[in-house]
């Protein structure tokens, strides 16, 4: 039986992670090649990197810590931020990311999705989509919209309808963030998960809101999601992955117990 | 020499990596002159059948990979490589290289079962192989597919998984071993799996 994945994301800026992690003897670690290291011994099942560096020769320091990241850990990971392109798209999976994850740039450009899928594969290409609730109207039916630039800009677009597009379009998974529980650790945004993961074939890993290990437990039955992302709560040593995953063991969700 | 076959069919730079991790220089290439020298092969790949076996076709490694097999070398296919080592795949209705009799077929789609198959899932193993050995029970391995391989003899299936069917995940006849999931991104069992592979002589145990 497949497994539910536990994945923790790094921010990484200028070729930092913004948040240290404390989780082994405190010490505080910065280098996202060692974290991701630390990560991998510790039973993540995967690993996503967002790219927030603000500089201009940005690409080529990010490049460097995914052919870094590469050579440490033998799991997948995918590499998201400031995605624009089929070239910027080529080199993160050349640098050895098994994925890219694009999100304003599909939205401004759904070919995008397209022509990364024909060119590297559709398991390679991750829907990224920041998502903000509103009220229903004709042209958000589900009552959630698309927000893209880091959640600043409204697009308009009804985000069940942008998911079933992008999986027509060639994307081979969903992480679905959503704006309202991200940074609150009061849990996942459930109804959300639920919509998108029930409207799609392909995998939807949740993103925004874990706090508590019964978070993930939530998302991932009521939720129906396949994933669920991580961060503060394990970067900062509230709870190890093990923790996390007996838990979910108990309350009887497949998960990856030896590694 | 350990060769990777690059047939255009995805990223080759976590295999190469692996190897490089277990202090075996991987040599990438296309040519088949360098194929039909290789004293040990890795196909791996993803993607669409149809198109992998164009380019393969194209570049001459069909026959390669054939003269391969015939001549006993220990060859491992990964993924679409586990696929397209059959005689068809139901993919792009694609006549495949026959190494193996038996046909690729689609994952079966269910309500609430997610396709591709994407993640980490355990392997049942059926019977013993060199390059199997050592991997406790518990182990998960990583998987991302929508077909899955068929061969047409149950002695060659040595390993099975379950996502809505019970489908076979590793495969083996001879001098041939294949899995459908991805060593090289299965942690520390699947480096096993590699390190084994690389130990192995190529005869089939029984």
């Amino acid at each position: 039986m497949l497994s539910k994945r536990i994945i923790p994301c790094l921010d990484v800026r200028d070729g930092r992670t913004t948040k240290g992690i404390k989780f082994l003897n405190n010490v505080d670690v910065g280098d996202p090649v060692e974290m991701a290291r630390l990560y991998y011994e510790a039973g993540a099942d995967e690993l996503v990197f967002y790219d927030i560096t603000a500089s201009s020769d940005r690409r080529e320091i990010m490049i460097e810590v995914v052919r870094r990241v590469a050579a440490a850990i033998f799991i997948p990971f995918s590499v998201g931020g400031g995605i624009r392109n089929l070239d910027d798209i080529r080199a993160v999976l050349l640098a050895g990311a098994e994925k890219v994850s694009v999100n304003t740039a599909a939205v401004l450009d759904p070919a995008l999705i397209t022509a990364g899928a024909l060119a590297f594969g559709s398991q390679c290409i991750v829907l990224g989509m920041d998502v903000k609730r509103v009220a229903p109207s004709p042209k958000i039916p589900s009552g959630y919209e698309m927000v893209i630039h880091g959640g600043r800009t409204p697009m308009g677009l009804d985000a069940r309808w942008w998911a079933q597009e992008a999986v027509r379009l060639g994307a081979g998974e969903i992480c679905l963030n959503s704006i309202d529980a991200d940074g609150t650790q009061a849990g996942y945004e459930l109804t959300l998960t639920r919509m998108i993961s029930e409207a799609v074939t392909i995998p939807v890993i949740a993103s925004g809101g874990a706090g508590t290990p019964e978070h993930l437990c939530q998302v991932l039955t009521e939720g129906r999601a396949d994933a669920a992302l991580i961060a503060s709560m394990v970067h900062y040593g509230t709870y190890t992955i093990t923790e996390i995953k007996q838990y979910l063991d108990r309350r009887g969700i497949p998960v990856r117990l030896s590694w | 020499m350990t060769v990777i076959i690059d047939y255009q069919a995805g990223n080759l730079t976590s295999v190469v990596r692996s190897l490089k991790a277990l202090g075996v220089m991987g040599e990438v290439t296309q040519d088949p002159e360098v194929v039909a020298k290789a004293r040990r092969v890795i196909f791996p790949g993803v993607g669409a059948a149809g198109k992998a076996m164009a380019t393969l076709r194209q570049l001459g490694l069909d026959q390669a990979l054939l003269q391969c097999f015939n001549r006993g070398i220990p060859i491992l296919g990964i993924c679409l490589g586990a696929q397209i080592i059959l005689t068809h795949s139901e993919e792009n209705d694609t006549p495949c290289l026959g190494l193996l009799p038996g046909r690729t077929l689609a994952l079966p789609l269910k309500p609430g079962l997610k396709i591709p198959h994407m993640g980490w899932n355990k392997v049942r193993f059926l019977r013993p192989h060199a390059v199997f050995k050592g991997l406790p029970e518990a182990a998960e391995y990583y998987f991302v597919h929508s077909y899955y391989p068929a061969p047409a003899q149950a002695a060659m299936v040595l390993g099975v998984t379950e996502h809505g069917v019970e489908f076979p995940s590793a495969v083996g006849w001879r001098n041939l071993v294949a899995t459908q999931f991805h060593p090289e991104k299965s942690g520390r069992f699947g480096l096993q799996i590699l390190e084994n592979f690389l130990a192995w002589d190529g005869s089939h145990a029984e």
